[in-house]
């Protein structure tokens, strides 16, 4: 093609550079995002029917999470941080999410330090944070566990998260029971799981195995992908070549999720309805329109950092649940994952992160 | 299979490979030909360039057939290219790259980048030529930044790139606000849908890259200067060569095949993400160095780079029809590609003079 000299190649070279250029400055005010005012903010956040609202003793709760690379965990952080800012009489340190352990274990170290009077930390490993958690109990500084669990009970006051478990296994009893009513009697289910090597993984497909079980069914080809929009197209593109025929799918996770319905879309396939996981405001519009195999998805719900927020409050006050009957506040509290369907969509569509 | 052009005579010290120095007698460095079949049958391959990784690419085919019956059938094939079509346009460009002595090691922050930036509310209002124009120049531009501070800044390759790895992230996340972007533009999407006589876009778009790179690569003055910079810079520099022009388009160009590969990924997934393109410099990477380019530069085959993107796509596509789990997909992943890369060395070291 080219067989011109140095001078051919310069004046093309130059022309290149300058169109790309060019390009870039006409696409630079393309990164505006703003189509809808975001009142996501005070939606996580609410108000409790008791006294415990209004404002008490000056608190100081410090806030520790991974980094919010992903749609939950971003939802997770934006969510604390509203909850914080509904209160006068709260002062919130946060330190800047990170998925590197040893950099989460020094903040939480200078969290210790400033010596506020609570911590809220979500670990990116439990397992990993637990020395550092327990030196700040250890220290007089009370620790509210999000989600992914310490070690040991020395290293936290209370624990709130949501059930892996039971994500699964109410995945496994809505794939089931609708079967059943169909009248299908050896379905083909598919799983579509998140990374592999999480504990949380394990426990949503130990879950919905048992919930298939109930039916008498069981999983027929399971892959993992990595909780991406890619990846989980990838592997269900795959997917769908092994199996030629599919009753129902369980994905792990709604953000892996856009990326297995265009798998699905991509490949003409209708014959079967899928299950999500986590909840998204994106999975929750399809269901809602019912214009997708996406029939329902099992929550994992998004608040429960906000209503962290609000026991590290009443505990720094010395104050119990309102709602619940005692002077102290429960040392665990399991969030329920709820199957979000066509008919009970609109209860939850507020609260779903995007 | 490719039949390489030899470099520009007197510009390094490049030993011609291939089927050039293939004519009458092959001196032989390494064991002694003749004495057993085994070793015998492998040097022939190293006269075929690539020769070995197609037996590995045509044993996976094998296998994949014995185990699965829904692995030889049309709409599979398809499958796999398409699979292969994303990684495929970022790993010609990484070829260039690493052909002229470089490392790019960007290339999944810069499609990361480029499908955030092309997915935005504001993006999206353009429709679909401003989404593909968005991606393209997203792509371009970060590679002539790399491609700026290479050249003109004296920077390794190495050090440049993954510190663009990390920012370009870091904006496509700070741009996205670490949501997932769905498109609701649908002829964008349809680029993902769209079939022509039976066969996906995607293969097309893929087939275009690999025909036209080829031709850059062993048919152009480019080609060979590129091979003659990664050969030796300082040998090509004396020879008359603006090599710091020459590494900055490199990047350019490996910059714009992110973004081609930006718009095949955010059509197929529907969405623009921060995390999108994770690990996809490993990925193309370890696909040209099974395809026999050389990492130190000056060497190299484009076909044998693709073939590598098919070898891994197929494993992968095999792995799920026999629905393997992840542990037992990622040991057998590292046993064939050290399997791929010995038959490929075995072939070269008894063609090589």
């Amino acid at each position: 093609m080219d067989k011109r000299g140095l001078g051919g190649m310069d004046r093309r070279r130059l022309l290149f550079s300058g169109a790309a250029l060019g390009g870039g400055a006409m696409i630079a005010g393309c990164t505006s995002n703003k189509s809808d005012a975001s009142t996501d903010d005070v939606k996580a956040a609410s108000k409790a029917g008791t006294d415990n609202d209004k404002p008490g003793k000056q608190v100081t709760i410090g806030f520790s999470a991974p980094a919010a690379d992903h749609g939950w965990m971003a939802a997770i952080t934006k969510n604390a941080m509203a909850q914080a800012k509904q209160y006068s009489d709260v002062h919130f340190e946060a330190v800047e999410g990170t998925n590197d352990v040893n950099a989460q274990i020094s903040q939480v170290q200078t969290l210790i330090g400033k010596k506020v009077d609570v911590l809220v930390i979500l670990p990116f490993d439990g397992k990993a944070l637990t020395s550092v958690a327990q030196q700040a109990m250890d220290a007089g500084i009370p620790v509210i566990n999000v989600d992914r669990v310490f070690d040991t009970p020395l290293a936290y006051r209370t624990w709130i998260g949501g059930d892996n478990f039971g994500m699964g296994l109410n995945a496994g009893l809505y794939i089931g029971r609708t079967l059943k009513a169909k009248g299908v009697s050896s379905p083909v289910i598919g799983e579509i799981a998140g990374i592999d090597n999480l504990e949380l993984t394990k426990q949503r497909s130990a879950g919905f195995k048992k919930g298939l079980a109930k039916y008498g069914f069981r999983v027929g080809i399971r892959q993992a992908a990595d909780f991406t929009a890619d990846s989980g197209q990838q592997v269900m593109s795959n997917v769908l070549q092994a199996r030629s025929h599919l009753d129902a799918v369980w994905n792990h996770d709604d953000d892996q999720g856009i990326g297995v319905e265009a798998a699905i879309k991509q490949a003409g396939r209708d014959e079967f309805f899928m299950v999500g996981g986590a909840g998204s405001k994106h999975a929750m519009t399809e269901i809602k329109a019912d214009s997708s195999v996406l029939k329902a998805t099992v929550v994992y719900p998004t608040n429960m950092s906000a209503a962290a927020i609000k026991l590290a409050r009443l505990i720094a006050q010395h104050k119990g649940m309102g709602d619940l009957v005692g002077e102290d506040l429960p040392s665990s509290l399991t969030l329920f994952s709820a199957t979000v369907t066509k008919e009970n969509v609109d209860q939850y569509l507020p609260g779903a992160f995007s | 299979m490719s039949q390489q052009t030899s470099p520009p005579g007197g510009s390094g010290p490049l030993p011609a490979t291939g089927q050039g120095s293939a004519s009458g007698s092959v001196r032989q460095t390494g064991p002694s030909p003749g004495k057993g079949s085994g070793p015998a049958f492998l040097g022939h391959m190293g006269r075929v360039r690539n020769l070995g990784l197609f037996v590995v690419l045509v044993l996976l085919c094998v296998v994949g057939a014995l185990t699965s019956g829904n692995f030889a059938t049309r709409q599979n094939a398809l499958v796999i290219l398409s699979s292969a079509a994303v990684i495929g346009v970022i790993t010609i460009g990484q070829t260039f790259v690493i052909i002229g002595g470089g490392i790019d090691l960007s290339v999944g922050a810069i499609v990361a980048l480029a499908s955030v930036w092309c997915t935005t509310v504001a993006t999206q209002s353009y429709g679909l030529g401003g989404m593909i124009v968005c991606a393209l120049a997203v792509g371009a531009v970060v590679g002539l930044i790399n491609g700026l501070i290479i050249s003109y800044g004296n920077i390794v390759a190495f050090i440049v790139t993954i510190a663009m790895m990390a920012s370009a992230r870091g904006l496509a996340e700070r741009i996205s606000d670490r949501q997932s972007q769905v498109v609701t533009v649908d002829s964008f999407n349809s680029i993902a849908s769209t079939k022509w006589l039976g066969i996906p876009l995607l293969v097309y778009i893929l087939a275009v890259a690999v025909v036209l790179g080829w031709v850059l690569l062993n048919r152009t003055t480019f080609g060979r200067r590129t091979f003659a910079i990664g050969g030796n810079q300082e040998a090509a520099r004396l020879a008359g060569l603006d090599v710091r022009r020459h590494t900055l388009v490199l990047y350019v160009l490996s910059g714009l095949c992110c973004g081609i590969a930006a718009v095949m990924l955010t059509a197929r997934t529907t969405s623009g993400a921060s995390n999108l393109g994770n690990l996809y410099e490993l990925d193309s990477i370890a696909a040209v160095i099974i395809g026999g380019t050389l990492l130190t530069g000056g060497r190299g085959s484009l076909i044998g780079s693709i073939l590598g993107v098919l070898v891994f796509t197929t494993i992968t596509n095999i792995f799920v029809l026999n629905n393997l789990t992840t542990d037992i997909q990622q040991i057998a992943k590292g046993l064939i590609i050290v399997a791929a890369v010995l038959i490929q060395r075995r072939g070269r070291r008894t063609a090589a003079p």
